[in-house]
């Protein structure tokens, strides 16, 4: 059952095999006892999931279920899910008990999908490596003295782990994708603008987006029909006719096109992670793919970029964490001014209040030409280097991270080092693509491999196409680490 | 020794939609602390800015209305500072590429026109409010105010003088009002005058200057404006130095002082705000505000001295407000000379406005009940003098004119007959008076139509009366 | 690139982040190293591109002016450090 598709569940629960109740007991269960040693969930609410599993079960008894209904699924802790503790990774909100749902919550709400907890993630999604989580690091399912990725480790430790079915991510440099990659699971980061980012707590607005992350890409296409969708409270939302990102899973491959860019093998990418990628693309050639060089000579310039514009974002986004209204205040002040820059230094974690500083000063009075402007003059050159790309291609392939999971630790108090290892999953964001990961073998230490998928705006349907034809001839993606 | 005075106004300007700029809640003033403040608002974690489309229609209007370039694309800045009041820790703003560019506003000061240059209008959101009052020595923050759209008025340091910066604050604040833009209140805050001052030699350098905030009255725009230019020009004189600063007027010292928090160099680290796209407005969205546009006060001034013959001072204080001008313009309508309407509108309806502290939109008598009034002098039913016992019972509340004048008896006598018989008896019981004035003593005319008056309780048809007389003094 | 510690301080000022000098310090290197790593950007000649704020160039969608928001201090306060009579209080604000 942990192991079954979101199809087999829903057909089990449509037989009445199992209740959406008994589902939800059992993933709770489970969550129980590899909790403790993954930290994978930061809030857990058996009462509040259970009550929308009776509402599911309602529903599955008076016939009006969709392929979601009933399923328990795990919420990134940047979703805003009212009544639930909503916490960021951050003790700057902690205490903060959310008022509303954000727009994906009330879509799975909608769906009949079951809440079943609050995953842990880096402090705001700042991280590669969940070790900015105030709730304590994330472990990687597959040996715990690793990371599982950031900055939604918890879900894809959730997921690789078989806690949840299936869970939500955000990506804003790799977020959903380079997790997946380590944890050896699939996910998705969808075309900036499909998922509404109305209640899911901004950190780069320009390059926040949602999306899922699941076992398999056939899953992965069910959850994003919820997820995607117009939503009038998010101005860069936007207005298309709705979708089914299943339509073209069968699709053969016969005749596809796909990009390598060389940028993406150079140096700086471990060997074991290259020989596994190299092997996934021999694979797609025996699916009938072929292979086309393509170029994305700006791919080392997006690191800079990125760490100018996320950074300066996030400083304005993060403004209104000021221990005024809602969230942390610190106990020690003697005027306002001290009781900002307590409760800010208190509340937020290093890595958080290092980016806000960064941001700060690269929009500081004589500064916002030199950094802002340049970095955004030098997006778009970013953004070309792919348009030019998919005039010879349908998709782009390349690894989704330079290596396998690394060692808690292991990075060190380097931030350099630890952005660094971003450098393949940047740009998409910076673009404004879809991209997403699925697992294609493992490194020398047995840590999962991910390859990277890039497609051309609002391309998913043949993106999940894509990564479900190499699932159905492979069986990499059913593999579950012994835990 | 000479000074020039040099100044310009920032004029904040609520605009009068139901809802917030970038939320969905109401911007009804007064309502309890924190009841119109929802989650955008108060800034919850994820949640985003919508743009409200009434608030960039009244920039339009307000941008058309001025001569202006209305941006065919504008675009929303953040500018970030930390205030209890300001909920994002981020105004939503716009900074380089403002929604309304250019434009002017004529002043008339002293009986000279002058055109106040407006550098640019721009679409902003409000602060919360900070009330002072002791919370345990601390400070309560409602957030109602948080999101009312502002359109912040820009001027080029184009005023020399108080009278001036008055003049094209009040020139402001009616067009702001006849565009239905803003509903003026500045005691509710709804319009709120920033300036910024300098004096300088004649010919010279600009001086440095400070910005007095948030004056909310034209009185106190006046005295601190004054204030600030004296003060200035003793320190400078003195040997002193301006420094560059923000100062606030206390109105019951008379006083401007700078403000006690820390100037620290403000850096607001403007840049565009990622959850706005950039705001875009069409040909055909401008040219169907156009088609809603108002006569302006400049348009109707001219009008009032072309079509009605009024001169250039009445036209300005009969237009002075929409709701002024319509009031005159009705009762024109009724009555046509205007003229004479022009006369009663500005003298008894403003005086006794005026007495009683309301506005022409509470006034007692309506526009149709005063022209019912004016009919009665043109007919010769009453004479101008009797109209304005008349008109003080209307005021009072007793009935429309014509009750009063034959509730009061007030009636003119205009029968020839009786007149010429109380003429005759006149005449016959004053005989050395009439041969004096037969023999050439002019002035003794006054003195028979003060006997006539007299004898009618002053009733008589004036013109008839004297048109009587005349002939029968003849002999 | 070097940050200086009262590039440091400055920043963390703007910031309403307190530091104290031994923070300020471990700061001061480890943004002097992210600022190494963003300099490689400012190399590149962008003459003549027009700067990208957003990924999809669409124009800005309007809402209606309607009221659509009811009530909700009370939920909302729940969670509030300190709140008076509706009021959020905070240290006393000088003007």
């Amino acid at each position: 059952m942990f192991n079954s598709s979101l199809k087999g569940l829903s057909a089990q629960l449509a037989d009445r095999k199992i209740s959406s109740v008994e589902l939800t007991r059992e993933f709770l269960k489970r969550v129980g006892e590899l909790n403790p040693v993954l930290n994978a969930f930061v809030t857990v609410d058996p009462e509040a999931s259970l009550d929308q599993a009776r509402i599911a079960d309602a529903m599955i008894s008076s016939g009006r279920a969709g392929p979601l209904t009933g399923i328990p699924v795990a919420q990134k802790d940047i979703f805003c899910a009212k009544g639930w503790l909503t916490t960021c990774g951050s003790k700057m909100l902690s205490n903060f008990v959310s008022p509303y749902d954000a727009h994906v919550i009330e879509r799975f709400n909608a769906a009949g999908a079951v809440n079943l907890g609050k995953t842990n993630m880096d402090e705001f999604a700042m991280g590669s490596s969940n070790e900015t989580s105030f709730f304590g690091p994330v472990k990687n399912p597959w040996d715990i003295k690793a990371v599982p990725g950031g900055s939604s480790g918890g879900s894809a430790a959730a997921v690789a782990a078989r806690m949840a079915p299936a869970a939500t991510g955000t990506d804003t440099g790799g977020s959903i994708r380079q997790p997946a990659a380590l944890c050896g699971i699939s996910g998705i980061k969808p075309t900036y603008g499909l998922v509404s980012r109305y209640g899911m707590i901004a950190f780069a607005s320009s390059l926040d987006q949602g999306g899922p992350m699941a076992k398999s890409a056939e899953d992965l296409a069910i959850l994003l029909n919820a997820m995607a969708g117009f939503d009038k409270r998010d101005s860069t939302s936007l207005e298309r006719q709705p979708e089914d990102y299943a339509r073209d899973l069968e699709q053969p491959l016969a005749g596809l096109r796909i990009g390598i860019p060389k940028e993406y093998f150079a140096e700086g990418l471990s060997a074991d992670v290259e020989k596994a990628v190299q092997a996934a693309i021999s694979e797609y050639e025996k699916l009938g793919a072929t292979i086309v060089e393509v170029s994305l000579p700006n791919t080392r310039l997006s690191i800079p970029v990125y760490y100018v514009l996320a950074p300066a974002e996030a400083s304005s986004n993060l403004s209104r964490y000021d221990g005024v209204r809602y969230g942390y205040r610190s106990a020690n002040y003697r005027d306002l001014t001290e009781m900002y820059e307590n409760s800010r230094a208190e509340g937020f974690g290093a890595e958080v209040k290092r980016r806000i500083m960064v941001g700060t000063y690269v929009l500081s009075h004589g500064y916002y030409d030199a950094y802002y402007m340049q970095a955004q003059k030098l997006r778009r050159l970013i953004a070309r280097d792919f348009a030019e790309s998919f005039e010879k291609c349908d998709v782009i392939m390349g690894p989704t991270s330079p290596s396998t999971a690394f060692d808690l630790g292991e990075k060190g108090d380097d931030p350099v080092q630890m952005y660094l290892s971003d450098i393949y999953t940047i740009a998409v964001n910076l673009a404004g693509l879809p991209g997403m990961s699925i697992p294609v073998g493992f490194g020398d230490n047995g840590r999962p491999v991910g390859l990277q998928i890039i497609g051309n705006y609002f391309s998913e349907a043949k993106m999940l196409n894509v990564a479900h034809q190499y699932q159905k001839a492979t069986d990499w993606h059913g593999r579950m680490p012994n835990i | 020794m000479q000074w020039e005075v040099v100044i310009g106004l920032e004029v904040h300007a609520q605009l009068s939609t139901e809802s917030k700029i970038f939320s969905g809640a109401s911007t009804a003033f007064g309502a309890a602390p924190n009841a119109q403040a929802c989650a955008v608002d108060i800034a919850l974690p994820g949640v985003l800015p919508v743009l409200n489309r009434g608030a960039v229609e009244r920039a339009i209007k307000f941008g058309l209305a001025v001569g202006a370039k209305v941006a065919r694309r504008s675009v929303f800045s953040r500018k970030n500072y930390f205030y209890p009041d300001l909920p994002k820790g981020y105004q939503i703003s716009q900074f380089d590429l403002p929604v309304v560019l250019g434009g002017e506003i004529p002043i008339l000061v002293d009986g000279v026109e002058k055109k106040v240059r407006l550098t640019r209008a721009h679409l902003e959101e409000d602060a919360g409010k900070s009330l002072h009052e002791d919370f345990h020595g601390m400070t309560g923050i409602d957030l109602n105010r948080a999101g009312t759209p502002l359109l912040e008025i820009v001027s080029e340091p184009d005023m020399s003088s108080p009278l001036e910066a008055v003049a094209y604050a009040r020139e402001l604040h009616s067009l702001v009002r006849y565009l239905d833009i803003c509903d003026g209140n500045m005691q509710e805050g709804s319009f709120r005058c920033d300036a910024n001052v300098s004096v300088r030699r004649p010919g010279g350098p600009l001086g440095t200057r400070r910005e007095i905030k948030n004056l909310n009255s034209f009185r106190f725009l006046q005295q601190a404006i004054e204030y600030e230019i004296r003060w200035q020009i003793d320190t400078l004189e003195s040997g002193g130095k301006i420094q560059q600063a923000t100062v606030l007027f206390d109105s019951d010292r008379g006083e401007t002082r700078a403000m006690r928090s820390k100037e620290e160099a403000h850096d607001y680290r403007y840049f565009p705000d990622p959850d706005l796209l950039p705001l875009e407005i069409s040909e055909a969205w401008i040219e169907e505000v156009g088609k809603t546009l108002p006569e302006l006060p400049q348009a109707k001034r001219i009008r009032y001295v072309s079509d009605f013959g009024l001169s250039a001072y009445d036209a300005g204080v009969l237009t002075s407000s929409k709701e002024l001008a319509a009031y005159f313009e009705e009762v024109v309508s009724i009555y046509s000379d205007a003229k004479v309407c022009a006369n009663w509108v500005m003298g008894e309806v403003n005086g006794w406005l005026n007495k009683a502290g309301i506005e022409i939109a509470k006034c007692p008598i309506s526009s149709r009940a005063l022209a019912g009034l004016l009919n009665r002098i043109g007919d010769g039913t009453i004479s101008g003098k009797i109209a304005k016992e008349v008109f003080e019972a209307m005021w009072n509340g007793e009935g429309e004119a014509d009750a009063i004048i034959e509730a009061r008896g007030l009636k003119q006598i205009s029968d020839s007959s009786a007149l010429e018989k109380i003429v005759d008896e006149i005449i016959s019981n004053n005989p050395s008076q009439v041969a004096d004035y037969r023999a050439g003593r002019d002035k003794l005319f006054a003195f028979f139509v003060g006997q006539a008056m007299k004898a009618t309780r002053g009733q008589a048809n004036p013109a008839q009366l004297s048109e009587i007389l005349k002939q029968k003094l003849a002999g | 690139m070097s940050i200086s510690l009262s590039d440091v301080k400055r920043i963390a000022s703007l910031s309403r982040i307190a530091v104290s000098d031994a923070e300020a310090e471990a700061t001061r290197a480890q943004l002097s190293g992210i600022f190494s790593l963003i300099e490689e950007m400012q190399a590149v000649d962008t003459g003549g591109i027009a700067p990208m704020s957003h990924a999809q160039e669409i124009v800005l969608r309007l809402r209606s002016d309607t009221v659509t928001e009811t009530d909700q201090h009370e939920a909302f306060q729940r969670g509030a450090p300190q709140v008076e009579a509706a009021l959020y209080l905070v240290p006393k604000v000088i003007e």
